[in-house]
């Protein structure tokens, strides 16, 4: 795994319960380009589960997770 | 690949009940699936005109609903624990980074999500199509029975 993602956009979705994470990171995957990579920050522990779910039904790839202090960081990349 | 679908029947119009399906329905929207809610009887409040930021819950017939003291039946009944409830619920929501009941329609609009309501629900309690916020479409079980038949996810709520 490569350990310097460029990370195009970073989307701040802390605070937020579902399903505001979910819709906010689909909104702002679509404004990028094909492989670029999207790096969501969330306190949602229900991401866990939800964000592979939405990646794999739309078709993304999530690249790398990152869990410190409660804030799990999702950096997703664009595959279409 | 052509998108999946999924319908939900909306039929309640407490604050509680209007999250599932306006929950479901957004983030189906956000998983590529066309999505259609069917409102009925008092679902059709959801989609009324300023309404979805109003409604209420009731803590009567409802045993599970978290009250920081126990609360008697008889006490339940008083005309102020309605809103009691309904602002500790919202509080609650609030506290949480829950979108409002009036947020998530709105996203679902913005998403695409088709929206129907019932004919026969709105003749019956005497709702006009100028009640509802834009974008309604007015329909009957057969509209409902023809997406649902199309569809790979159906909910009644």
């Amino acid at each position: 795994m490569p350990e310097d993602l460029k990370v195009e956009k970073v989307l701040d979705t802390k605070g937020l319960s579902c399903p505001l994470p979910i819709l906010k990171t689909n909104k702002a995957i679509q404004a990028l380009s094909k492989d670029q990579i999207l790096k969501v920050e969330t306190t949602d522990p229900g991401s866990q589960k939800d964000m592979p779910s939405w990646a794999k039904r739309t078709g993304n790839e999530i690249v790398k997770v990152e869990e410190s202090g409660g804030i799990f960081a999702f950096y997703i990349r664009k595959t279409s | 690949m052509p998108n999946q679908k999924m319908t939900i029947i909306a039929s309640k119009g407490t604050l509680d009940m209007a999250y599932p399906p306006l929950i479901l329905a957004t983030t189906a929207a956000a998983m590529n699936f066309d999505v259609t809610i069917f409102f009925t009887f008092y679902g059709l409040e959801i989609i009324k005109r300023d309404r979805a930021d109003k409604l209420k819950i009731s803590p009567l017939g409802n045993p599970a609903m978290p009250m920081p003291v126990p609360i008697p039946v008889l006490v339940a009944t008083l005309p102020s624990m309605q809103a009691i409830a309904t602002s500790m619920m919202r509080s609650m929501f609030k506290k949480h980074g829950v979108a409002t009941v009036g947020q998530l329609l709105e996203l679902a609009k913005e998403a695409g999500v088709r929206l129907i309501a019932c004919q026969m629900t709105m003749d019956v309690m005497g709702v006009k199509p100028t009640d509802f916020v834009d974008g309604v479409e007015i329909g009957g079980a057969a509209t409902w029975m023809d997406a649902a038949a199309e569809a790979q996810v159906n909910l009644f709520v």
